[in-house]
This record gives structure tokens, C-alpha cells and sequence, in this order.
């Protein structure tokens, strides 16, 4: 039993973040029923290499579970989705009819792709999503049928997911476009200003990026297979395959009625991972890990945010098995953090670079080979981003939890000679409508249709 | 034997990429991927990666229970 006196513990959605809390609880001592609960029907695997070894094609889908560091003596139920939660009957509503009941209920049911938003035209054939194994089997199997042919990959939107798509795709052979509503690939996560210095990297590996354009339409070629896309401007593009890469929405639909904040943007909670109802108060015995949970980082002067980041979802997992496990309460302030691989570059970032107001370079160059940017906010740094240079950014992280002052004195031998700082260029929702979470790194803004009925 | 490397911590310096060169690669100049369930012969070169990565970034789990893909009830 936990101090807080849990005896049952379910945890709904068994990816990263259900797993991560499941292996921490244990480790803490608890020793009551845990119970997992997931609606593939796979156990659990890791997200990010679908999009970078699998679609190149070193890594099989099956290649990617998550180890277990440990025997968690849990009952799992994978293949079910959770319907419905019951804070009053205490349980978990399954698919399958039952009631999974619990004293405390973890909430890490992550996220889906944001689908196009016309049903038909997102059902034909050769249009794709990017989220899970059999999402990456399928594009990976219809990758492989063209490559060597010639024929165009069309990705639509610019975020993370998207842009290491196209990296794939070109690496096997594919002429690649890439549409981005925005001014810059990247921009929601890391901002305009090095987001274009990315795209300009991108287009140095034969992306075809079209930069402030949106897909109109995705037409039928007569027999329910893509054919191209009607872009903004009128352009037909020939395309054979597409895949819809505008961000994600999180999993909260089976909260509805549970009387809790949830929303397309997350399960509002608080800093230590607890569930907030309507009022702004704690509801007792209800977390949210990983993806879906959508809170303020205190480090931060920023609006709540789900970070759909790796690593927040292992910080996330040690807090909420503390707090389930103990009467004092711990906030999660770890420093987030995240990487890409794309276009032979390692692009990793700590703080949130995402809502910045400056940026400045202070390692290496713009034009060619690594960087190091710092991102600063109304005079304080906040982020710091290093493409290739994968063994700077502790400073960094340690210059950001101190709150130094932007521009950070860095003085690297690589440095430039007098540093100037810029705009960072991050979308505001006013002037460039990025979508719910923009500050999320794998949200590409989303991209409106024009002329919807 | 699983394996895990936390890509925030990994500063790309190879140490697991020489020791189990199978399960651990380079794409590009600084970007790993790895093998998360390598095979069983490299279960010992995987024991030394692990060993050697100066940031601790990887994670080595053996699946100790049965495969959770039916319903299994403990306690
Ligand atoms: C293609 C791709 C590439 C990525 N690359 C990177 C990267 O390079 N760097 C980085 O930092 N992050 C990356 N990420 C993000 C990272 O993978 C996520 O942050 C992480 O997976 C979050 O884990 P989670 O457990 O919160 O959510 P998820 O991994 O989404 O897991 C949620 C689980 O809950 C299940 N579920 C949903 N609804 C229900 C329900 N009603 N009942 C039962 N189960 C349910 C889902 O099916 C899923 O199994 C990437 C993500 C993707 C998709
Ligand atoms: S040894 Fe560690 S730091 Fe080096 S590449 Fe491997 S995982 Fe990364």
C-alpha cells in the first residue's frame, strides 16, 4: 500500500509514460493491484524511431519495444480502449463492457495524429498518417513500392514528424514536397528565424519546400487512390503519396463527461501531474503523464502546454508515482528537452525555445555545419537549440535554470566575434494561427482548409 | 535483452557504437540508432555498451514476465 493509501493503481494507455509510471510506482514500493490498460495490441514500444530507422528501413516495427526494467506483477489489458471514466463509481470503462475499478487512475493515453480534415479525401488510398506501428508499416510498405520510380512523396506540414518524413523519403530516392502554412519549417517548436535556417538545409537535400502554402484539396485519380493535391494557389501537384502531418490531437476523447478539463490540447493538470477540475482545483486520486497532460512548467512565465516530448514523459513518470506514493507533493520542474534526426542533422533543444521572443547564435554558423542558437525571453534565457553539437547543451540547461540574462555570455572559441541577437519569429496565434499546442515541437501548425464547405 | 538509449543524454560518442556495432549505429555524424531488441548473441557486446557510455544514457531490460499480450493476473 502507498502511504496515500492506494491499494489498486489503473493506468490507462500503456505506451512510454503508462509504462515509465508503472516501472516507477514499483520501484517505490508500491505493492497494491496495478493494473495497465491499452488500446493496441502490442506491448509497449518506442515512438520516435517510426519516423527516422524504420521509414529508412534499418529497423522493423517489431525491433522497437520498450524494455522492462523489471517485473511489474500488473495486470495488463491491451487490445481494449478505455470508454469512459467514472470518478464518482471509482472505474475505468472498457470497450469490452467492464469496470476496471481503482483507487488512484493514471491518465497517459498520449496522442493521435491529427487527421485531414475531409473524411474522403483522408481515406484515399495513399494518404497517410504517422503515429503508430501500423501507421509506419503501411507508409513504410508504400514508400518502398516507389521508390526508385520517380514518383513525388507530398508532406503536408513542416513540424518535426513531418520534416523527418521527408528526410526518409529522400533518402529513398523520392522527390519529396513538403507544404508548411507558416513561414519556416519547424517555426512552432524552435521559431522563423532558425526554422529557415533548417529549411534552407532541407532544400540542400532536394526538399521541394513550399513555404506559406496550404493544400487546398487531395484528389481521387476515379478509383479512390490519391492522384496529387490542389494547392492554395490553384497548382495541381501530382502525387502518389501524402502523408498528413499537421500536428496531433490528444487521446481525451473517452474522458468526455468525467467531469474533468480535457480537450483536443490535453488533461489540464497542474505542475505535479494532478488533474484539475472545472473550478481550477485538484481533483483528488487522478494524474495525467506523457503527451495528455497539458500543464504550466514552473520554470516558465508560458501558458499551459502539453510537452509531446520523450523525455517529459519519463520526468512526468517519476512525479506521479512520488505523488501517488507519498503525502508530499513534488512538482515535475525538469528541464524539458528533445531531439530530432533529419537531413543528417542532430537537432536537439532544452527550455522552451518555442515561446521565445529572441534568438541568438552563439556556436558555429548559420550557413553551414554545427550551431548552437540561445533563445531568450523578455531578457532572460529560456532555450537553447544545437544542431550537430550534441555535447554543449548542459551549459546551456545550466544558464537557463539559472535565469542568466539574454544574451548569455557564452564566449565560446567557436563563438561569433560580436553575437547579435533577432527575432526569434515564433508564431503568435494572431498574426500566424499555429494551432492549440504550438509550442510543441511535433505540432506543425495546423493547416486550414480554404474554400471548406 | 532490450534496449533503451535516452536520446537527450546521449552525447554521440560512439562508445556503444564500438562496442556492439550490430545493435548501435551512427546516421549522419552525430545522430544514434540502435536495435531496441537486438539479438540474444550480442546480449554480452550490449552488456559492455552500456557499460561504456560515459553519460549513462542506456537502459538494458531483460522481459522478466510473460509477454503481456493475453490477460495476466498476479496478486
Ligand atoms: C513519429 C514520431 C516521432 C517522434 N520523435 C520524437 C523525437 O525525435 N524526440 C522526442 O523527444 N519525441 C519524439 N516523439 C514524441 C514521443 O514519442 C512522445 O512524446 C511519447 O510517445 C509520449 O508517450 P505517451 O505514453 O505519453 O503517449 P503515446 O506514446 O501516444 O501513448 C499513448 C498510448 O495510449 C493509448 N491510448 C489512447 N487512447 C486510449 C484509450 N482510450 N484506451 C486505452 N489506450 C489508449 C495509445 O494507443 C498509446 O498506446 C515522436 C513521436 C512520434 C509519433
Ligand atoms: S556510448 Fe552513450 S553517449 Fe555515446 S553514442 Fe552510445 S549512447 Fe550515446
Amino acid at each position: 500500500m502507498s502511504a496515500s493509501g492506494a491499494e489498486r493503481v489503473v493506468i490507462v494507455g500503456a505506451s512510454l509514460a503508462g509504462l515509465r509510471t508503472a516501472e516507477a510506482l514499483r520501484r517505490a514500493g508500491f505493492a497494491g493491484r496495478l493494473t495497465l490498460i491499452g488500446d493496441e495490441p502490442y506491448e509497449p514500444y518506442d515512438r520516435p524511431p517510426l519516423s527516422k530507422s524504420v521509414l529508412s528501413g534499418w529497423l522493423g516495427t517489431d525491433r522497437l519495444l520498450l524494455p522492462r526494467t523489471r517485473d511489474l506483477h500488473a495486470r495488463w489489458l491491451l487490445g481494449v480502449p478505455a470508454t469512459g471514466l467514472d470518478l464518482e463509481a471509482k472505474h475505468v470503462r472498457l470497450a469490452d463492457g467492464r469496470a476496471v475499478g481503482f483507487d488512484r487512475v493514471v491518465l497517459a493515453t498520449g496522442a493521435s495524429a491529427r487527421p485531414w480534415p475531409e473524411p474522403f479525401q483522408g481515406a484515399l488510398h495513399g494518404v497517410h498518417v504517422l503515429r503508430g506501428r501500423d501507421d509506419a508499416d503501411r507508409l513504410r510498405a508504400h514508400l518502398a513500392e516507389l521508390a526508385g520510380t520517380g514518383a513525388r512523396l507530398l508532406v503536408i506540414g513542416g513540424g518535426f514528424t513531418g520534416s523527418e518524413v521527408a528526410s526518409s523519403g529522400r533518402d529513398m530516392g523520392l522527390s519529396v514536397t513538403v507544404t508548411q502554412r507558416g513561414s519556416a519549417p519547424l517555426a512552432g517548436a524552435l521559431g522563423g528565424f532558425v526554422g529557415s535556417v533548417i529549411g534552407e538545409r532541407q532544400r540542400a537535400h532536394g526538399v521541394d519546400l513550399r513555404l506559406r502554402t496550404t493544400v487546398h484539396s487531395l484528389v481521387d485519380d476515379g478509383s479512390g487512390r490519391l492522384r496529387g493535391a490542389r494547392l492554395c494557389d490553384g497548382e495541381l501537384l501530382d502525387a502518389r503519396v501524402a502523408v498528413v502531418a499537421m500536428g496531433s490531437v490528444r487521446a481525451t476523447g473517452w474522458l468526455r463527461g468525467s467531469g474533468l478539463v480535457a480537450d483536443e490540447r490535453g488533461v489540464s493538470c497542474d505542475a505535479a501531474c494532478r488533474a484539475l477540475g472545472a473550478d481550477g482545483i485538484v481533483v483528488g486520486g487522478v494524474y495525467a503523464v506523457g503527451d495528455v497532460a497539458r500543464w504550466r512548467h514552473p520554470g516558465f512565465d508560458a501558458d499551459p502546454v502539453s510537452f509531446e516530448h520523450w523525455g517529459n514523459a519519463l520526468a512526468q513518470a517519476e512525479t506521479v508515482a512520488h505523488n501517488i506514493m507519498s503525502d508530499d507533493v513534488r512538482q515535475n520542474d525538469a528541464l524539458p528537452a528533445f531531439w530530432s534526426d533529419q537531413f543528417g542533422m542532430n537537432i536537439k533543444a532544452v527550455g522552451m525555445p518555442g515561446i521565445a521572443d529572441q534568438v541568438v547564435l552563439t556556436q558555429g554558423s548559420f550557413e553551414h555545419g554545427p550551431f548552437v542558437a540561445a533563445y531568450g525571453l523578455a531578457g532572460v534565457t529560456i532555450g537553447a537549440v544545437a544542431v550537430n553539437s550534441p555535447r554543449v547543451l548542459d551549459g546551456y540547461a545550466a544558464m537557463i535554470t539559472e535565469r542568466a540574462p539574454f544574451p548569455p555570455a557564452v564566449n565560446a572559441a567557436d563563438g561569433p566575434d560580436c553575437p547579435v541577437a533577432g527575432e526569434a519569429g515564433i508564431p503568435r496565434p494572431a498574426t500566424e494561427p499555429a494551432g492549440p499546442a504550438a509550442a510543441s515541437p511535433l505540432t506543425a501548425p495546423a493547416i486550414v482548409r480554404e474554400g471548406q464547405p | 535483452m532490450h534496449v533503451l538509449v535516452d536520446l537527450n543524454r546521449c552525447e554521440s560518442y560512439g562508445q556503444c557504437v564500438f562496442a556492439a556495432p550490430d545493435v548501435f549505429r551512427f546516421r549522419g555524424e552525430e545522430s544514434l540508432e540502435y536495435d531496441h531488441v537486438p539479438d540474444g548473441a550480442s546480449d554480452a557486446a550490449v552488456r559492455r555498451a552500456a557499460l561504456a557510455c560515459p553519460v549513462q544514457a542506456i537502459t538494458l531490460g531483460t522481459p522478466v514476465e510473460e509477454a503481456p499480450l493475453r490477460e495476466v493476473t498476479c496478486r
